[in-house]
């Protein structure tokens, strides 16, 4: 079960500054839906309050991998999962069977590809991860639920009408809406699964800018087929091809000078 | 492109089209021949009926005088009986369909399962009606009561309510459960805050359907040995000694409106048959106002709900 790091991943010193600590890291990571293996044995860190992001083309597994990080894949039958995930500072291996995936999904919040909102008030939205974690108190739900709805910058647009149903929302408010879901009870990382592939282009600069902010708070794995989102939203960015890490770096250097000739080619546009 | 292409692009798609046109003529026959039909046996049956209409058909027993003979034992123990049924099967039918969506682990045990629940729906009623003389009425004790008939037809629309709930609940995209499982929600509060709410419009109009079939089903009924002339009504709910009391009515003897129906059909009297005819177009509306409902209740709850 133990498997040897496909990639070797350097110590990264992302711009100036202090080298970043990690929150989080894959170890030698493969993932399996049924017979056929989809991840190939993935190392790599997730770096505390820094935003990753993960590319490659259709099919290269990086959602795959992103779900791995709330157990996602337990929900559906025949998945296997191989490796580690550790989430630091407590060590623990989400992966590890005796590790409640429940338990990991209250640490590691989620925002997925379209806008799912629950056909529920925009409050009861926002409020349903803290009413699963048993908050009752008005009160404390009631700030909880601003926090959060200015955390995803949609409290000024809501503010006036949280009893209102969430699909009245526009798809980017909804989108927003579904982040402050997921910020409400404040994880420790939060995974973007390609959140702005739905949106219009100015519903995803918003998108897009919110993550810049909450970076400041939180870390961010984020999953796009778009570059140019990488470029603009990351720190990080992993290049991922047929299941396996191809390189990892600081995202400046994997766009300016890759230092693998397959990277470069989707980089460029060569090849995707 | 030549003139002459052009025609004869033209000339083709008129013979085509002529196809749309065929076929649109055959469907709205074949439409014609099921809604023809019903609406001339509806229409029939209310001609002859509609003159028997009056309060006292509804609140006058049974008689030997077909001018003065009710349905009003037959459509209080309808009503109860579907009481009954509703109380039996909801429960049972909503936690199996429930179950098997949500809880069941993929394997051949539960594709098995699936499968009986499918074929369980083509059962012929008298089947269960057998079963339940059987189980109910011998085994059980509990006699040829309203209890025994609305088990009976519990189980007749169970299939039925379980189908329904299984579609409602799969009518509820992935991306909203796992929506709900990646906030830490944990099986049950994913079941009874997201999926029973979501999927109730589809499982009330689930269980009205079968309430509907279930209320002009004869055979089971007559199996179990409903009474087919009774003069007098069961114990109020609610009026006996508490507490066993409250539920003498679940035990007594009773009749539904096909029951009566049948009862009158098959007398010699016409003016008995214009009773049946009555006592028909009532049970029609009762099944039609029963579809009503469950198009109403499937509106008002979607209108909440868009996918």
């Amino acid at each position: 079960m133990v498997a040897v790091p496909a990639v070797e991943v350097a110590p990264v010193a992302a711009a100036a500054g202090p080298a970043p600590s990690m929150k989080s890291e894959s170890r030698g990571l493969s993932f399996y839906y049924g017979s056929f293996q989809a991840l190939k044995n993935i190392s790599m860190p997730i770096y505390e309050k820094k935003v990753t992001a993960l590319i490659g083309p259709s099919g290269c597994g990086k959602s795959t991998y992103l779900r791995c990080f709330n157990r996602m894949h337990d929900l559906y039958p025949g998945n296997r999962y191989e490796g580690q995930i550790m989430l630091y500072p407590d060590n623990t291996n989400v992966l590890n069977p005796v590790v409640d995936p429940i338990e990991v999904r209250m640490r590691i919040s989620m925002v997925f590809q379209k806008p799912n909102p629950f056909p529920k008030s925009i409050y009861e939205n926002v409020a349903y991860g803290l009413r699963v974690r048993g908050a009752r108190a008005r009160a404390q739900l009631d700030e909880k639920v601003e926090e959060a709805l200015r955390g995803a910058a949609l409290w000024e647009e809501v503010k006036n009408r949280l009893s209102d149903l969430a699909f009245n929302l526009s798809g980017g408010q909804q989108q927003r809406l579904c982040i402050a879901r997921a910020l409400a009870t404040n994880p420790e990382i939060l995974l973007f699964d390609e959140p702005t592939s739905a949106l219009d282009p100015i519903a995803t600069a918003s998108i897009e800018q919110l993550i810049a902010e909450l970076k400041e708070k939180v870390t961010i794995l984020i999953v796009t087929h778009n570059m140019q989102q990488a470029a603009r939203v990351s720190d990080y960015t992993a290049y991922m091809y047929l299941g396996e890490l191809i390189e990892f770096d600081a995202t400046d250097t994997i766009f300016i000078k890759p230092k693998n000739k397959q990277t470069e080619d989707y980089i460029t546009g060569r090849f995707g | 492109m030549k003139q002459t292409d052009i025609l004869e692009i033209r000339a083709l798609i008129v013979s085509h089209k002529r196809w749309d046109v065929a076929f649109g003529i055959v469907g709205l026959l074949s439409l014609m021949v099921g809604v023809l039909t019903f609406a001339a046996l509806f229409v029939d049956m209310a001609l002859d009926g509609a003159g028997r209409l009056s309060l006292d058909f509804f609140t006058s027993f049974p008689s030997r005088k077909p001018g003065q003979a009710g349905i009003l034992s037959a459509w209080v123990g309808s009503t109860l009986v579907m009481i009954v049924t509703a109380a039996a099967a909801v429960p049972l039918g909503v936690g199996a369909g429930v179950y098997l969506e949500e809880y069941a682990p993929r394997n051949w045990m539960t594709d098995l399962i699936e499968i009986n629940v499918t074929n369980l729906a083509g059962v012929p009623s008298i089947i269960y009606g057998l079963l339940a003389l059987g189980l109910f009425v011998y085994g059980l004790g509990l006699g040829q009561s309203i209890l025994t008939a609305g088990l009976t037809l519990a189980l007749l629309i169970l299939p039925v309510v379980i189908v329904a709930t299984r579609e409602a609940i799969r009518s509820i995209p992935a991306a909203i459960r796992e929506g709900a499982y990646a906030l830490g929600a944990t099986k049950w509060q994913v079941t009874s805050n997201h999926i029973l709410p979501y999927s109730l419009a589809g499982i009330l109009t689930g269980v009205i359907i079968g309430m509907a079939r279930a209320i002009g089903e004869t055979a089971p009924v007559i199996t179990i040995g409903a009474l087919t002339f009774i003069a007098f009504l069961p114990a109020a709910p609610l009026t006996g000694d508490p507490p066993a009391g409250l539920f003498d009515w679940i035990l007594s003897p009773f009749t539904v409106m096909p029951i009566q129906m049948f009862n009158w059909t098959s007398r010699p009297e016409a003016a008995f048959h214009q009773n049946a005819a009555a006592a028909g177009l009532v049970l029609v509306v009762m099944t039609l106002s029963m579809n009503a409902l469950a198009i109403y209740i499937r509106y008002r709850l979607r209108r909440k709900i868009k996918w």
